[in-house]
């Protein structure tokens, strides 16, 4: 992959880089089932050859058009993210199997797939389990090497906010982006309906005009399509939610401003991707139009290619997703006090002036290369796999 | 300088927030403004929960609430200067 300007900095990982160029943190064998149907099978096969790890999801039956558009993306993203060294897929038919098993051929990495019909569960476990196994060998001898950080893909979104998020744990996200950015790393942030209050301040951090009409474009149409024409009151215990509301954020504009100080105070985003698109125009933050539904946010993100995923949380969000190491980051000291299981990097000294931005900034940096060198999260120890597909309107 | 009670963003923010547990009534807080580190003394009226909002000024019924140098809203009450600012007097200028 390309480094700015050929320069490499003192800040190096160990990943596993993989057949495409891309560099993951995690050397996962998956088992994808292309539907709902097909969740029993690959689960089966998980629990024949442990290490592997199915995800199971709940759709992938009568979607069509841009849903179903965005289904295939998000499944062939997932297998094609670089933390995955290799894939099984199952389906109950041949047809959309091999359609996903050639998307993530493209990354030149194993995948095989498996159809249902004709064959039965039974058949069909005892064949893909054959190959995960190989897979799993294969996956286990493979090295890592040393990388810089210009080759690491970090994405955000923040959840369960309140006021300490604005005040430590997502401006600590922003100075890491103040300060990763410029080193070659590719960002991300999203939640389109969340930036609403902030849009005027949402607009003005693209690279240019032309970008910054383009994400207007996006935030407008979901105001519109998607909020104005659904909603029954003024979205209160949604947007904010109860959660959200408990912590002491009263308004959508209140968490808008807050969720922005993810991207810090320096960086401009480059471009505006759909729902689960890969970054295509190099080295940059790039925006995202998801929800702000955690799960489902960083499923897409995750789809979209990134490796590591930084989350600020107050009222205490216990998300992860089975690909994508999710750090927790909190300033709360309540939440990092009774929640402490779930929280990777404390930055409530913040609230008492014992911390800066920049020291927190750091100190998630310092978290941010560690997880990519192997320390399992929060989240991961866990066993947090929370997978969830972005449904856009009801199938067929 | 001793950790403050309350944490405001920007000089002209019309509220701050407790970031201590179990603020009480009558509690003479310590203020910071985090934009320039400046500080200043106010009287908490009511019990408030870390996380949830003081005005800092009284606000009258209708007017725009200020955090962060921005727009959060309007009140949909009178606020004293000191007293909680949440749900109930503050609301959404969007949906």
């Amino acid at each position: 992959m390309a480094k700015k300007n050929g320069k490499k900095s003192n800040m190096r990982f160990s990943g596993y880089r993989r057949e495409n160029g891309r560099v993951g943190v995690r050397n996962h064998v998956v088992i994808l089932p292309l539907d709902d149907l097909s969740n029993a099978a690959s689960e089966a096969v998980a629990n024949n050859i442990k290490g592997t790890l199915a995800i199971p999801h709940a759709y992938g039956r009568l979607q069509f058009g841009e849903d179903l558009e965005l289904f295939f993306r998000t499944l062939i993203g997932t297998g094609s993210n670089p933390n995955v060294a290799a894939v099984v897929v199952i389906g109950i038919e041949d047809g959309w199997t091999k359609r996903v098993v050639d998307g993530i051929k493209k990354t030149g990495k194993p995948v095989t797939g498996f159809g249902i019909e004709g064959n039965g569960d039974l058949m069909t476990v005892a064949k893909a389990a054959r190959v995960a196994k190989d897979y799993l060998q294969w996956a286990s001898e493979l090295k890592k090497e040393e990388c810089d950080i210009s080759d690491l893909w970090v994405s955000t979104k923040c959840g369960e906010s309140d006021t300490t998020t604005g005040l430590a744990s997502c401006p600590s996200v922003g100075n890491m982006y103040d300060k990763l950015i410029p080193k070659g790393i590719y960002g991300v942030f999203g939640e389109t309906s969340e930036i609403t209050g902030g849009e005027h301040l949402a607009k003005a951090r693209a690279i240019n005009p032309k970008v910054g009409e383009k994400w207007y474009k996006v935030w407008k149409a979901y105001e519109d399509d998607v909020i104005q024409a659904h909603k029954k009151d003024d979205l209160s215990e949604s947007q904010p939610t109860k959660g959200n509301i408990a912590g002491g954020l009263t308004t959508i504009e209140e968490k808008a401003l807050g969720n922005l100080e993810k991207i810090g105070r320096t960086c401009k985003y480059i471009d505006v991707l759909e729902p689960a698109e890969a970054p295509k125009n190099g080295p940059g933050l790039y925006y995202m139009d998801t929800s702000s539904a955690a799960a489902e946010c960083v499923t897409l993100m995750a789809a979209a290619g990134y490796v590591v995923h930084t989350f600020p949380t107050g009222q205490g969000n216990v998300i992860g997703n089975p690909i994508l190491p999710v750090i927790k980051i909190s300033g709360n000291p309540r939440t990092v006090r009774t929640m402490s299981e779930h929280i990777d990097v404390d930055v409530s000294g913040i609230l008492r002036r014992e911390m800066t931005i920049s020291d927190a900034g750091d100190a998630l940096i310092e978290m941010v290369l560690r997880t990519a060198n192997g320390r399992l999260t929060a989240a991961e120890a866990l066993g947090h796999r929370e997978y969830v597909l972005t449904k856009l309107y009801r199938s067929a | 300088m001793a950790a403050p009670h309350l944490l405001v963003h920007e000089k002209k923010d019309t509220v701050g927030v407790v970031v201590v547990e179990g603020l009480k009534a009558g509690t003479d807080m310590t203020c910071v403004v985090t934009a320039d580190n400046s500080s200043f003394k106010l009287k908490a009226n009511m019990d408030v929960p870390i996380g949830h909002k003081i005005a800092l000024v009284d606000i009258k019924k209708g007017d725009t609430v200020t955090k962060y140098g921005q727009d959060i809203g309007k009140a949909v009450a009178n606020i004293k200067k000191g007293e909680h600012v949440h749900i109930h007097n503050l609301k959404t200028k969007r949906w």
